[in-house]
């Protein structure tokens, strides 16, 4: 089989210069579907190349670039907001925000829905309280709602600022408090690096940023996002290769921080799709967290079609079966089994006649 | 060739099967649909307008069909898939034509950041644009159509696309969308305008489409120097006039009906601004068409004689 537009486009941009205009008809559907349009953009900026793309692809291609810039924008605006928000305590900024505001490549042409931090979970109702009495509001969940994140969740719901409306997400924790595994915050804090030019704003520590990403990525249940988040992995790793004794570190922290199998996972389906570059030595410690064969093939076959964007070009009869399935499991890791038929329960029939 | 040039049948099999692909000003639109009352207005309504090449390249390429499951059937509807994607709830299935254009409106003014897009009319005489920004209910359609009537050129009747590198006004000719009481008096005003059959109880009442004049679909790549704007409103019985109002003013309105003046940053405040400093302003009242035609006209005669030059 053809290998797909847009995975050939993401892990080797000189390609593109040879797609015909069909071909970049269908890869800039593919883009669009996965939300890596402005991705797709800055490869090719990078790689000096851009002027070379036919006209029609290249105007989607900056279209995007402004969307892009302007999230960027955005994305700096609202933390210096933040910032003014939260003056006693330094705030650890996570994922997207994170990329932006550090420059790393993970951010080029990244597009944004809301901005998460990272606060000691001592200190959630206190920055919950600066924010409101600066503008950001609860959006709109009921009792259970607020009892489902604070109790069992890591983050507090959502907030939204009532002129901007943008959403921040504030987390203590990068896992659910009722999963099984838990990532010590404490040792995500202490290691998270200042960000040059900005005294009170942090971000994770390089290993410990690709294992929070890869967390999230696969105990997500919806990947809306799947292709970008894998990207933004595949960004992350190549640019802290360069990092000294990065990929030992790598492996060590995910022990500690008991992330081992998803550590596993993100190196397979970044070398699987994205042709990550991963040493050898790294791989053959990852796997030992391997899981079962009859498991690692299914999830290879489910991730395989999960991961990619939801077009028509890429998907066949048996992705919807994947990603119900991955939904199904991220629910049944996420909660013990008798919270997860309760917290079901709740949602399918009393939620749902408010 | 021309949509025209196919045969009622012809242009079923391409909808049904790879594709019409329709060129509309800058956009070459890749429509797929087997629903035959949308392929009868599409002949009727974008006759004149040419068929892109399959080989080449698509900008939207968008499907109107039945939903799966019981809606296939019963009390039908139709969805609007872009991209595989459906933005929007799905509709009775007797919109479809109005789905398809507001679906396409949709596309190009959530898509297309290299120009500032106006939620507004646009017409063109004498090498320059009168941009008629408005709320729904001003009466900014039926104005619109009335001047395509009468010598005016139709860039657009909903997306005014101002080109942000250099100011000026991108085409983008298509069916203007007509609405209640304005259908019948764009009617009695123009007998000889094509309309296409009347859409009941839509979200915005009874619609109908009326074809866009051919001299506007063969002139879709001229693009025009922004020469007025116009703040139109229709009142009953009112006197016709036309206010002044000052750039300042002038840029804030037009910055509310832009739909991408925030996404744009810095160009879009500039873009606005620019037009503003350049181009008079207006507030203008009307009830009598044909007075509204003479102060258009009037304009555009002032404006020919001034020693400036179109594009």
């Amino acid at each position: 089989m053809r290998p797909l537009l847009i995975l050939q486009a993401l892990h080797k941009p000189l390609s593109m210069l040879a797609f015909s205009l069909p071909e970049w008809d269908l890869l800039i559907r593919q883009a669009r579907r996965g939300n890596l349009l402005a991705r797709l953009q800055s490869l090719l900026a990078q790689a000096g190349i851009l002027e070379q793309v036919p006209c029609q692809p290249r105007q989607h291609l900056e279209w995007a670039r402004v969307t892009a810039d302007r999230h960027a924008q955005a994305v700096r605006t609202e933390v210096s907001r933040i910032q003014q928000a939260l003056p006693g305590q330094p705030v650890i900024l996570l994922k997207g925000a994170a990329y932006v505001m550090a420059g790393l490549p993970a951010g080029a042409g990244r597009v944004f829905s809301d901005i998460d931090i990272l606060v000691p979970k001592t200190q959630l109702l206190d920055t919950e309280s600066g924010l409101l009495a600066h503008g950001w509001m609860a959006s709109q969940h009921d009792a259970y709602d607020q009892r489902y994140y604070r109790q069992w969740m890591h983050e507090l719901p959502p907030l939204q600022h009532m002129l901007r409306e943008t959403t921040i997400d504030v987390h203590h924790a990068i896992l659910p408090q009722t999963m099984a595994i838990h990532p010590d915050s404490q040792l995500l804090r202490d290691s998270a690096v200042a960000l040059a030019g900005y005294p009170k704003l942090m971000v994770l520590a390089p290993v410990d940023m690709v294992l929070h990403s890869a967390a999230h990525l696969f105990y997500e249940g919806e990947l809306f996002n799947g292709l970008r988040d894998l990207a933004d992995l595949d960004a992350l790793l190549r640019d802290f290769s360069a990092v000294p004794a990065f990929w030992e570190q790598l492996v060590k922290r995910a022990h500690v921080l008991e992330l081992t199998r998803c550590l596993y996972y993100a190196l397979r389906y970044t070398r699987l799709l994205l042709c990550t570059p991963v040493p050898e030595q790294v791989l053959t410690i990852a796997s030992q967290a391997r899981p079962p064969a009859l498991i690692s093939a299914t999830m290879d076959a489910l991730y395989c079609r999960a991961l990619l964007p939801d077009h028509a070009s890429c998907i066949d009869w048996a992705t919807p079966v994947a990603r119900w399935c991955l939904y199904v499991r991220a629910n049944w890791l996420r909660m013990p089994p008798l919270l997860l038929a309760r917290h079901l329960f709740h949602k399918a029939f009393i939620s749902q006649r408010h | 060739m021309k949509v025209s040039d196919l045969s009622s049948s012809e242009l079923m099999a391409q909808l049904s099967g790879t594709g019409l692909q329709l060129l509309t000003g800058q956009f070459q639109i890749g429509i797929r649909s087997q629903i035959p009352a949308l392929g009868r207005t599409l002949a009727l309504l974008y006759g004149d307008y040419s068929i892109g090449n399959e080989q080449g390249f698509t900008d939207f390429h968008v499907q109107l069909r039945y939903p799966m499951g019981l809606r296939r059937w019963w009390r039908k509807q139709v969805v609007f898939e872009f991209d595989s994607a459906l933005p929007f709830k799905p509709l009775p299935a007797a919109q479809a034509f109005p789905m398809f254009e507001w679906g396409l409106n949709w596309c190009v003014s959530s898509y297309a950041n290299l120009y500032l897009i106006i939620h507004a009319a646009v017409v063109e005489k004498n090498g320059f644009a009168a941009i008629l920004p408005a709320p729904p209910g001003s009466g900014k359609s039926t104005l619109c159509a009335a001047l395509v009537t009468r010598g005016w050129r139709l860039l657009s009747d909903e997306l005014t696309l101002i080109r942000t590198t250099d100011g000026h006004v991108v085409p983008l000719p298509r069916p203007i969308s007509l609405k209640n009481a304005s259908i019948d008096i764009v009617k009695a005003y123009a007998p000889q305008a094509v309309l296409s059959p009347k859409v009941y109880d839509t979200v915005k009442g009874t619609i109908a489409h009326m074809k866009a004049p051919a001299t506007s679909v063969a002139r879709a790549h001229e693009c025009a120097k922004p020469g007025w704007i116009i703040f139109p409103r229709y009142a009953v019985d009112a006197a016709t006039s036309l206010l002044p109002i000052s750039p300042a003013h002038g840029l804030m309105r037009l910055a509310d009906n832009a739909f991408n003046y925030s996404a744009l940053g810095l160009t879009g405040f500039e873009t606005v601004a620019d037009i503003a400093d350049t181009c008079p302003i207006y507030d203008f009242t009307y009830s009598v068409i044909d007075e509204a035609i003479a102060t258009f006209d009037r304009l555009a005669e002032e404006v020919a004689q001034r020693d400036i030059r179109p594009i």
